[in-house]
């Protein structure tokens, strides 16, 4: 077998383009030996950086670059706004890593990208010392490392939650939100029982083929006492905790605590059939809350619900970690400009200057708790605590073909095409195969 | 694809009146100076068609290999395994994926072409009617087509949803965005909506074409309207038909936006041949993404050239067929004029 070694600085844009008009547009491999870049070492050069990320509504992280541009006028950032969709983001970055380009200095990532970036030297290591990383939130740091290196910095964060209509189990004498499946189910069989909760179904969560039924299996297994992947990065998920988090939800499916149409919810379904009071509880983010409790009369739920932390097996459940890190681009110039602006960025002042203008949860704990920030956002104590448990979903490099396979496998087994044994032996059998390379 | 089809359909030349008659007109530096001044034409296309082809080609006898080192870095290379990723995908462990692909592609494509062009040709004879408001019939017709595939996907995946307009209308509670047939059949019914009044507008541009006198004596000689509209109105509207019926196979064929919004991708009753190359390119399987690609490209090469050379349709419009038409067509004007002269 020939090796070849591509270190060709071109992109072979593969278009093709037929009568048909067949295109698809992709980009050869790179990244060999000869461009490794060095870690902190390398951290120099200043002037101009480029900021890469998806357009932000708010106009939060426009204030915070045109207070840098205001302060350092010989090193100005400009923003690269790339599409909405998180798929084409990475897209787009992993093709200007591919062929080296400098146009992106920083990059704004999901928190599941990090271990793939780094493992391909698509982004840098950073110095520890230019982040106060024991201030953060513990799972944001995890979140942003590879292999016990930090590879970038904590922008925002992102947990789940669990909601409930306190008002249905107010009446049905509940005072506490419940914090075990079992709990749960009870409550459910309590509420339900009542005539104002004529309709309604139990829970829902995430569970259509698609990055949140990852992210809900996962939540499941760890709130069994589970996990995906081991310290040594093997998969882990033929065992009887993965089998009971599958089962929970399975069982749900069929005894209709979950109910049918469930298996279609991406976020904003569950938030449509709780906002609409179909549901007793639905696991969802903390960006519906706002939804859920605006008074203008699209929501018939508002004052009505409460928010606590998911449940699981035993005990209060273990949540998946969501958010974004900061990076700097291996290829990029002036990196010791882009380390400085991400210092900056994610420094305490402008995090909390940011928490005025949007709604995303900051790394830094203290906000959590703090009752100027906590009047706006009530839920952000609930979040922190969901936090604390928090874990990084799977963190392997090749993540697009481990969520592949999860997502196929749970579904197969949700749907009832496999039974949850067929369905947990053959993910492993599959994630297997992913990580071995 | 141009040049298979080009090559395998232009008849040899028959030595006809036109074709002499064009050569005779013709400057003999005339071939040189046309070749001259589409030159600039040839390399774009050589540029932007024939060097991604290969690209790809040769792309797709490669596969990315990578595993880790102890550092937890990637090693990353290309290895040559010939027509491996070929051997993979059709006798490979994943190749029921790639069955199914193939199934549904083809079946999507001809359920969908071929009710489209049922539901085009009535759109068409709808739209062919003299009435007040017909211009903004058209307009409306128009507007599915004009619609961005991915903006009526989720149009529709709104109204497809488990408490959407669909469930309630039908006072139903299918799950069509989940897996199964109604999955597909939420996909037949989007895209049937949105690309129907393509054919139909083509058509009707065929039909308007049809001289009324046609009609006049088909009335004359006693024929009803479907006697009409099979004997008269769709032998002369087969040119226009075939051509837009190749169009949306081909189309068709390449399905990607509307599965992928409307149901999601991975979803295994839906999943088109496009989708699965985008998934491994995806995946930064570059070179089992070309591969697909490839075997796409062929897959549609070969049932637009069956499509031609069963049905005749003339989408070359190769320059002697051109010619001929155009003789054919001033006869009639001739004829026409003659019987004007005559009244």
């Amino acid at each position: 077998m020939m090796q070849r070694r591509r270190d060709r600085r071109i992109a072979v844009g593969l278009a093709l383009t037929a009568a048909a008009a067949i295109t698809l547009t992709a980009c050869s491999g790179s990244g060999s030996g000869a461009s490794t870049p060095a870690a902190d070492a390398e951290l120099e050069g200043r002037g101009p950086i480029q900021y890469v990320s998806s357009p932000d509504a708010s106009g939060a992280a426009q204030a915070t670059i045109d207070a840098w541009n205001a302060e350092h006028p010989d090193e100005q950032v400009t923003w690269v706004e790339l599409p909405l969709d998180a798929d084409q983001q990475r897209q787009q970055m992993v093709q200007n890593a591919q062929v080296e380009g400098d146009a992106y200095s920083v990059l704004n990532l999901d928190v599941v990208w990090t271990s793939e970036f780094a493992a391909n030297r698509w982004i840098t290591a950073l110095p520890e010392d230019t982040l106060p990383v024991d201030e953060l939130v513990p799972a944001t740091v995890e979140a942003a490392s590879y292999r016990d290196t930090l590879y970038g910095a904590p922008y925002y964060t992102d947990g789940a939650l669990l909601y409930s209509r306190t008002d249905l189990l107010t009446a049905a004498g509940i005072t506490e939100a419940p914090t075990t499946w079992a709990e749960m189910q009870e409550d459910c069989a309590s509420v339900l029982a009542l005539p104002e909760a004529a309709g309604m179904s139990c829970y829902a969560g995430q569970f259509d083929k698609n990055e949140g039924l990852t992210v809900n299996f996962s939540e499941a297994v760890a709130s069994a006492g589970g996990e995906l992947f081991d310290a040594d990065g093997n998969p882990t998920v033929d065992t009887p905790e993965a089998k009971t988090a599958l089962e929970f939800l399975v069982d749900g499916f069929e005894s209709g605590m979950i109910p049918r149409d469930a298996i279609t919810f991406q976020e904003e379904q569950g938030r449509q059939a709780f906002q609409e009071g179909k549901l007793v509880f639905l696991r969802n983010w903390p960006y519906i809350y706002k939804s859920l409790s605006a008074t203008d009369g699209s929501s018939s739920v508002a004052g009505k619900f409460g928010v606590s932390a998911i449940p699981g097996e035993d005990g209060p459940g273990v949540s998946t970690l969501g958010g974004r890190n900061i990076a700097i681009s291996s290829f990029a110039e002036n990196k010791a400009t882009a380390l400085d602006f991400i210092a900056f960025f994610t420094n305490r002042e402008q995090e909390e200057a940011r928490l005025a203008l949007s709604s995303r949860a900051p790394v830094f704990p203290e906000f959590f708790e703090d009752e100027a920030v906590t009047a706006n956002y009530p839920y952000l104590p609930t979040l922190l605590t969901s936090l604390e448990n928090a874990q990084p979903r799977p963190k392997v490099v090749a993540y697009g073909a481990t969520t592949a396979a999860i997502q196929d496998e749970i579904y197969a087994a949700l749907t009832g095409e496999k039974t949850p044994d067929a369905a947990l032996a053959d993910l492993q059998t599959k994630l297997t195969d992913v990580t071995k390379g | 694809m141009t040049t298979t089809i080009a090559s395998q359909a232009a008849p040899p030349p028959p030595a006809d009146l036109p074709r002499k008659k064009r050569k005779e007109d013709r400057a003999p530096r005339e071939g040189g100076l046309a070749s001259l001044l589409l030159s600039p034409t040839f390399v774009v296309l050589l540029l932007v068609i024939l060097y991604p082809l290969l690209s790809a080609l040769y792309q797709s006898l490669f596969a990315a290999e990578s595993g880790l080192d102890a550092d937890g870095f990637v090693v990353e290379g290309e290895s040559f395994v010939g027509l491996g990723n070929y051997l993979d995908i059709f006798a490979g462990a994943e190749s029921g994926r790639f069955y199914n692909a193939l199934w549904n592609t083809t079946f999507f494509t001809f359920v969908t072409v071929g009710l489209e062009t049922v539901i085009g040709v009535a759109f068409a004879v709808a739209m062919n009617r003299a009435f007040r408001g017909r211009a903004f019939l058209r307009a409306a017709i128009l507007i599915p087509w004009a619609i961005p595939t991915a903006v009526s996907g989720l149009l529709w995946r709104w109204i497809f949803q488990s408490n959407g307009i669909a469930n309630d209308l039908l006072n139903t509670q299918i799950l069509w965005t989940a897996e199964g047939f109604a999955a597909q059949a939420a996909v037949f019914i989007a895209e049937i909506w949105k690309t129907a009044p393509f054919i139909g507008l083509l058509v009707l541009a065929g039909m308007q074409l049809i001289p009324e006198e046609v009609y006049e004596a088909a009335k004359l000689d006693g024929a009803n309207a479907w006697k009409q509209f099979v004997s008269i109105t769709l032998p002369l509207v087969r040119p226009a038909l075939l051509v837009a019926v190749l169009f949306r196979l081909l189309d068709a064929l390449r399905m990607f936006d509307l599965p992928f919004v409307l149901i999601g991708p991975r979803k295994t009753s839906v999943e088109t041949l496009s989708i699965l190359a985008w998934d491994e390119s995806n995946q930064l399987q570059y070179g089992a993404a070309s591969a697909f690609a490839i075997i796409l490209l062929v897959y549609v090469a070969v049932i637009a050239f069956v499509f031609i050379r069963v049905l005749g349709a003339d989408v070359i419009g190769d320059a002697d067929a051109r010619a001929e038409k155009k003789a054919a067509r001033a006869q009639k004007k001739a004829a026409r004029a003659e019987k004007e002269s005559a009244r």
